[in-house]
């Protein structure tokens, strides 16, 4: 049974614009996907430890040490648009 | 009816160290725009974060203040969504596994103890800044965006409260009082004009006695105490006046206009609540051993509660020492100071609390840019203690060596203050008058003491109101015994 996905929305969050006919061909393929991962749901971890990384590393932490930056001319220069040292994009009105 | 309301606070905090969350980035604030970023804080493809060590012992510190439990093993996640100033699309932050959660600060409102419990204390990082130009600097009609990325991986502990607060007053004390917490950890320069601390607000109203929550707004963009205090305010005006008309009210984020002293809806977002938070596979977990916490623990300096008991076993009142803590910057360093030099701690606490205080809001000063010090308290309090000085002069005193002119002495010998306290020299003037009064002595011998203010008064006038009166008074009933 396919799960229901509404990838209409997936995809506005993702800031895709996607065709009519690509979003159905998206809603198989997702649907797929999302059948997998219920099916690993279904294995019993009773028991097993939470995974939270595949490494069994921790602490990778780094010591509160100022390093060079980049020279702002030539970070710039990458951009599509910069002025007075900004860079310069549409505007944006929502506020996070 | 009567409403509650229920309200909730999220604090940002930018930690002040030297370099960025995940980058060797420099954090400062006034560099020239995008002076301080590199790969990883610009989101460049490749580009690997890796964790302040400085920054996880902090946030371990400001957990352990709010008597929060430390996760032995935390997690960062990315946050998910679009916005120009956050260059990876989402922001590192953490979700289900905090590095701390589970605390309270016991807020004094009022002499009353109000206890707020956290919910959790997460790390994160900052966001670029955004300069909105053209359109006449109107957001809604502006015609490009400036982005300077300097801010854009600062290291920010979000500190969140349960919805446990149920007024603006416990709002504004909660706020002030963990900002208190947080200056004296000195993790951060906590500075709300500065935006180095920032907060907002979810606020609901529901039906005294009712436990159901209402749907909850948050307001946004409060920069000062008093307007996190006011916008709360107008809120549950608003909610009330919406819902006694019979109203529902959506759930929303406002934002506080604070010239129009209003809260205004935002342009909602779509989908703005589905972040799709997942585990961040750039980064390790995070382990914080009970050793580690322990010796984290140990390190955390005097807090401000503990700070406030000691004052008042020093025999402050409650509310002296309330101020002296969390009021005006610098006010307990020169209290302890002045205290430390022999100085009576209640009058000094008096005098700071006071005068000091009162001065300070009304020059909108602060008290490091002013000549005031422990010294000068141990030398005011001194004078007062020793007659040389009146109430009335010491607060003259006060404001002249606040305005730097000079010590307590200074300022009185130049101001021509000085109380005349010397007997000898009193009794002189005292019995200039009793010459010139001779039947005023003889009246108040037989029992009319009515001649007896009128001498005071005759001294006092003779000195130019520089006696004593305490050592007049003394002086006079001897002579009337006589």
């Amino acid at each position: 049974m396919p799960i229901d996905i509404d990838i209409a929305h997936v995809a506005r969050l993702a800031r895709l614009g996607l065709s009519d006919e690509e979003l159905s061909g998206y809603q198989a393929q997702l649907g797929v996907i999302l059948d997998h991962a219920a099916r690993v749901q279904e294995f019993d971890t009773e028991g097993v430890e939470p995974t939270a990384h595949p490494l069994s590393m921790v602490n990778a932490f780094r010591p509160d040490e100022v390093r060079p930056s980049l020279d702002r001319r030539e970070v710039l220069e990458q951009s599509p648009a910069h002025e007075d040292g900004y860079f310069r994009v549409p505007p944006h009105l929502e506020t996070q | 009816m009567n409403w509650e309301p229920v309200i909730g606070i999220e604090v940002h905090v930018e930690l002040k160290t030297a370099s960025k969350m995940f980058c060797g980035c420099r954090v400062d604030f006034g560099s020239e725009p995008n002076t301080n970023v590199c790969p990883v804080c610009l989101a460049l493809p490749g580009a690997l974060p890796v964790p302040n060590e400085q920054a996880i012992e902090w946030i371990v510190q400001i957990g352990l203040a709010l008597n929060c439990t430390i996760s032995p093993q935390s997690l960062f996640h990315r946050k998910n969504y679009f916005y120009a100033d956050l260059p990876k699309n989402y922001q590192i932050s953490q979700f289900d596994i905090p590095v701390c959660s589970g605390g309270f600060l016991d807020v004094v409102l009022d002499g009353e103890t109000v206890r707020v419990a956290i919910n959790r204390v997460h790390q994160e990082e900052d966001t670029g800044k955004s300069i909105h130009v053209g359109g006449g600097g109107r957001i809604h009609s502006a015609e490009a965006t400036l982005l300077d990325f300097n801010r854009a991986g600062v290291p920010l502990v979000e500190v969140v409260t349960e919805p446990d607060i149920h007024s603006p007053a416990q709002a504004r004390a909660y706020a002030q009082q963990l900002r208190s917490v947080i200056e004296t950890l000195g993790v951060s320069d906590a500075k709300l004009e500065e935006g180095s601390m920032r907060f907002d607000a979810n606020v609901s109203i529901r039906p005294q006695g009712d436990q159901e929550l209402g749907a909850k707004v948050e307001v946004k963009n409060m920069n000062s105490f008093r307007s996190l205090e006011r916008a709360l305010a107008y809120e549950i005006v608003r909610q009330t006046e919406l819902r006694e008309d019979g109203q529902r009210i959506p759930q929303e984020t406002r934002h506080w206009d604070e010239e129009a002293g209003i809260t205004q809806g935002m342009r909602s977002k779509e989908g703005s609540s589905d972040y799709r938070y997942f585990p961040e596979p750039d980064l390790v977990p995070i382990v914080v051993s009970d050793e580690q916490r322990e010796r984290i623990r140990s390190t955390l300096p005097e807090l401000p509660h503990e700070r406030r008991a000691r004052y008042v076993d020093f025999g402050l009142d409650s509310h002296a020492a309330w101020v002296l803590v969390s009021g005006e910057d610098g006010l307990a360093g020169l209290f302890e100071d002045a205290v430390g030099l022999g100085a009576d701690p209640k009058q000094v606490a008096k005098w700071l609390t006071g005068e000091t205080t009162a001065y300070l809001r009304r020059e909108d000063a602060t008290i490091e840019s002013r000549a005031l010090t422990a010294a000068h308290l141990v030398e005011m309090t001194g004078m007062l203690a020793a007659g040389k000085l009146s109430a009335s002069a010491a607060k003259e005193v006060l404001t002249g060596v606040l305005d730097g002119e000079g010590s307590p002495g200074e300022v009185a010998t130049a101001r021509d203050l000085i109380q005349m306290s010397d007997g000898a020299a009193i009794e002189v003037e005292v019995d200039a008058v009793l010459d010139s009064n001779p039947d005023a002595l003889e009246k108040i011998r037989s029992g009319d003491m009515k001649p007896f203010g009128f001498l005071v008064g005759q001294v006092m006038r003779a000195t130019s109101g520089k006696a004593d009166p305490k050592v007049v008074n003394e002086i006079l009933r001897n002579r009337a015994s006589q």
